[in-house]
């Protein structure tokens, strides 16, 4: 007897929403609306003081950002989850739900810059300090922690050095010290890894990436995975202790498992309000459709890359997860058995001004700041996002002159390989390049 | 909030509002395995409008200690100690499928103290499927799949949950998972299954009933849960199309407005 639950490709197609409740649209609508009639005044309140669900106004939440928020839920097999404007909202209302003044977060130093930037010069502003520990340093978390730490976060595969984090032991020990550990898992998508099944509790993502992989709109979601007792011990008063804001409410006597985000959409996104927008969130789950499709492809045409960067006479070095020697293959085994994603870092025999030379030649791949779309991405981040740095801060970021990120796409291998020979080809000229 | 009953710490939602043993009470009772967070979008509602709401985590279950009772009977006659323990004469039921069979064994102990009962996916008996029996006193995860795949109708299995976020089959299952489940599931089944007084009880209930039937359940079948309502005398019958066996969830705004109409009408705060 086994249960008769949709799979993983049904609901990235289903979940969440039910054409017969929709005039029979097979297509999820777009609710362009910014509010939504009450019946009477007794359904108004009751809708206001959390007595019954519904929608209110879109800053809250809104129909079609809702079948959204299911559908990632369903496919992360977490209990809850709201729907942002992009990957750094959703970061931000988890640290800013999580947190008060005076608190304290451990993180990976392997991150995207974005975040990084977050939590080291913003975050500070609203008084909540970070410790950075690298992602393979397991025991330093554990040694970060001080009594006003509230969670560990981190990247399960580190931006852009491939490091992977050892999520389930680093979980053990946010579970020993009675804190949960959020992962963004951006650059997995659940179709490689479910982060709960690990021993997550929250997980963000940005959607502007894989999720959606057209590359036409920002989103960022926040999943809950329910697994986390904020009842525990005394570090979570907000989430505890009776909330002013609705009429002395506890939110996690009231909704334990999705106790987080129920607190996140009535506190964070009531007075914040990153609010997702209908049109990008149909966007988004036009995507969503296809995740496993492109995941698939994405991881062959990744592994194809590796083999061929390995192998190029021009080609210093290679990481990538797959990659053979990488120091965390094992782990990435065990916790991506369907693939390592499709980021990969190499360095360019020539350093900074072959880097130059091959982005400027290159002309399928796109040059630009994103990642994850169906298209083949490529930067130099000593040129151009890190071209400030000198080689010190380089290395501490994880970076270094030669280095070429990649974001492989969907297209045909055979064409990536091509472009990229005449992106080689002139990196051999570095020189004659630079005079032009 | 916590109280004792018997001497052991028990929890209860309050609804949001502190409680006022001078206001009409309602006691809202869980199903197998899970706790009061099933009934937060009717509970809330009837403590802003001037009742005192209890819905109570059995022994064991959710945020109440000491250990899960073994038979429908004792928790029946706990569910009427219940009312005294907060300080109150007399209470309304609301029960939830195994929370049927226990609120209906409330009223057969403690008549004088039951105003109203109310059965959602109720049936005169739950006779479980021996595997998923067998997987919950066994803690298999499985067992808890499985009771959401059957508590869940058709539509529920997609989504769609009255509060924008929320993933039905998932925050049911994590209420279950978060504690043991032999030692909370495994019993509850074990105690339905053995539970087999509910005819007889049934047809000897005589107070105002009202009986919420999913027309797709698949745990308690709507023709099980109309064949109970036949027994009791007078009992009101209220179906919702396109529902399973989780209404409280799946077809909350119908649930809660069938349950006011009915309060209002038999259990109407003073004038
Ligand atoms: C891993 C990761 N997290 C978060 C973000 C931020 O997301 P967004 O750009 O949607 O705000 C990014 C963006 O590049 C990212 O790569």
């Amino acid at each position: 007897m086994d249960p008769k639950t949709y799979k993983f490709d049904t609901l990235s197609l289903h979940a969440g929403y039910q054409p017969s409740k929709n005039a029979g649209s097979r297509q999820v609508p777009i609710y362009q609306t910014t509010s939504y009639m009450f019946d009477d005044v007794d359904h108004a309140a009751a809708l206001f003081n959390l007595e019954r669900g519904g929608h209110i106004y879109s800053r809250m939440s809104n129909p079609t950002v809702q079948v959204l928020e299911e559908r990632v839920c369903a496919l992360e097999g977490g209990t809850a989850a709201l729907a942002t404007a992009s990957g750094m909202s959703a970061i931000f209302l988890t640290i800013m739900t999580l947190c008060n003044a005076g608190d304290h977060m451990v993180v990976s130093s392997q991150l995207y810059g974005g975040t990084v930037n977050l939590f080291r010069l913003t975050l500070p502003k609203f008084g909540i300090k970070t410790t950075f520990v690298k992602p393979r340093d397991t025991e330093g978390f554990k040694k970060a922690i001080q009594p006003n730490t509230k969670g560990i976060f981190g990247e399960l595969v580190g931006n852009p050095g491939n490091e992977l984090m050892n999520m389930p032991e680093v979980s053990n020990i946010a579970k020993e010290a009675g804190i949960p550990l959020i992962i963004d898992s951006t650059y997995q998508t659940p179709y490689l890894c479910r982060p709960f099944e690990h021993g997550a509790d929250l997980v963000v993502h940005s959607l502007t990436k894989w999720m959606s992989g057209n590359g036409s709109s920002m989103a960022g979601i926040l999943v809950e995975g329910g697994t986390f007792d904020w009842m525990q011990n005394d570090k979570f008063p907000s989430m505890t202790e009776p909330y002013e804001g609705y009429h002395g409410l506890s939110f996690a006597e009231e909704f334990g498992p999705t106790a987080f985000t129920m607190m996140a959409r009535a506190e964070g996104m009531r007075d914040m309000g990153p609010c997702l927008a209908p049109q990008n969130a149909w966007n988004i789950l036009h995507g969503l459709e296809t995740l496993s499709l492109r995941m698939e492809k994405h991881c062959s045409n990744a592994l194809k890359m590796v083999e061929y960067l390995s192998n190029h006479e021009s080609v210093a070095w290679v990481s990538h997860a797959s990659a053979p020697g990488h120091p965390d293959k094992e782990l990435a085994e065990k916790i991506l058995p369907k693939g390592t994603g499709s980021m990969i870092a190499f360095g360019i025999k020539g350093g900074k001004e072959a880097g130059a030379a091959f982005i400027n030649n290159v002309k399928l791949a796109s040059h630009l700041a994103n990642v994850g779309d169906a298209r083949t991405l490529v930067i130099h981040p000593a040129s151009a996002t890190h071209s400030q740095m000198d080689e010190a801060t380089l290395k501490f970021a994880g970076l270094s002159h030669d280095m070429i990120r990649l974001s492989v796409g969907l297209e045909d291998f055979e064409d990536i390989v091509n472009d990229f020979e005449d992106g080689f080809k002139a990196a051999k000229k570095p020189r004659l390049v630079a005079n032009k | 909030m916590k109280f004792k009953v018997r001497g052991i710490d028990t929890f209860a939602s309050t609804g949001g509002r502190p409680f006022d043993k001078n206001k009409p009470l309602i006691i809202f009772v869980h199903g197998s395995g899970l706790s009061h967070m099933v009934w937060v979008l009717q509970t809330r509602y009837f403590a802003f409008r001037g009742y005192s709401v209890l819905a109570v985590d059995l022994p064991g279950h959710g945020l109440s200690s000491g250990e899960s009772l073994k038979t429908i009977e004792e928790m029946g006659n706990w569910v009427g100690d219940v009312i005294g323990a907060v300080g109150c004469k007399e209470a309304s039921l609301v029960g939830h499928s195994q929370g049927c069979l226990v609120t209906m064994e409330c009223v057969a102990q403690h008549p004088e103290k039951i105003k109203t009962l109310t059965l959602m996916g109720g049936a005169s008996a739950i006779p479980m499927n021996p595997e998923l029996l067998r997987l919950a006193e066994e803690s298999n995860p499985k067992a808890v799949d499985l009771m959401m795949d059957f508590a869940h109708g058709p539509a529920g299995h997609f989504g769609g949950h009255p509060v924008p976020g929320l993933y039905h089959l998932n925050v049911g299952s994590m209420i279950v998972q978060n504690k043991e489940i032999k030692d909370t599931l495994g019993v509850d089944f074990r105690a339905c299954d053995n539970y087999k007084n509910g005819p007889e009880i049934a047809k000897k209930l005589d107070l105002p009933t009202l009986s919420i039937l999913g027309a797709q359940d698949r745990m308690c079948r709507l023709k099980d849960g109309k064949i109970l309502a036949d027994y009791i005398k007078g009992s009101e019958v209220k179906i919702i199309e396109d529902c399973g066996h989780m209404m409280l969830l799946e077809e909350a705004d119908q649930t809660l407005e069938i349950l006011k109409k009915f309060i209002a009408e038999h259990y109407p705060l003073a004038s």
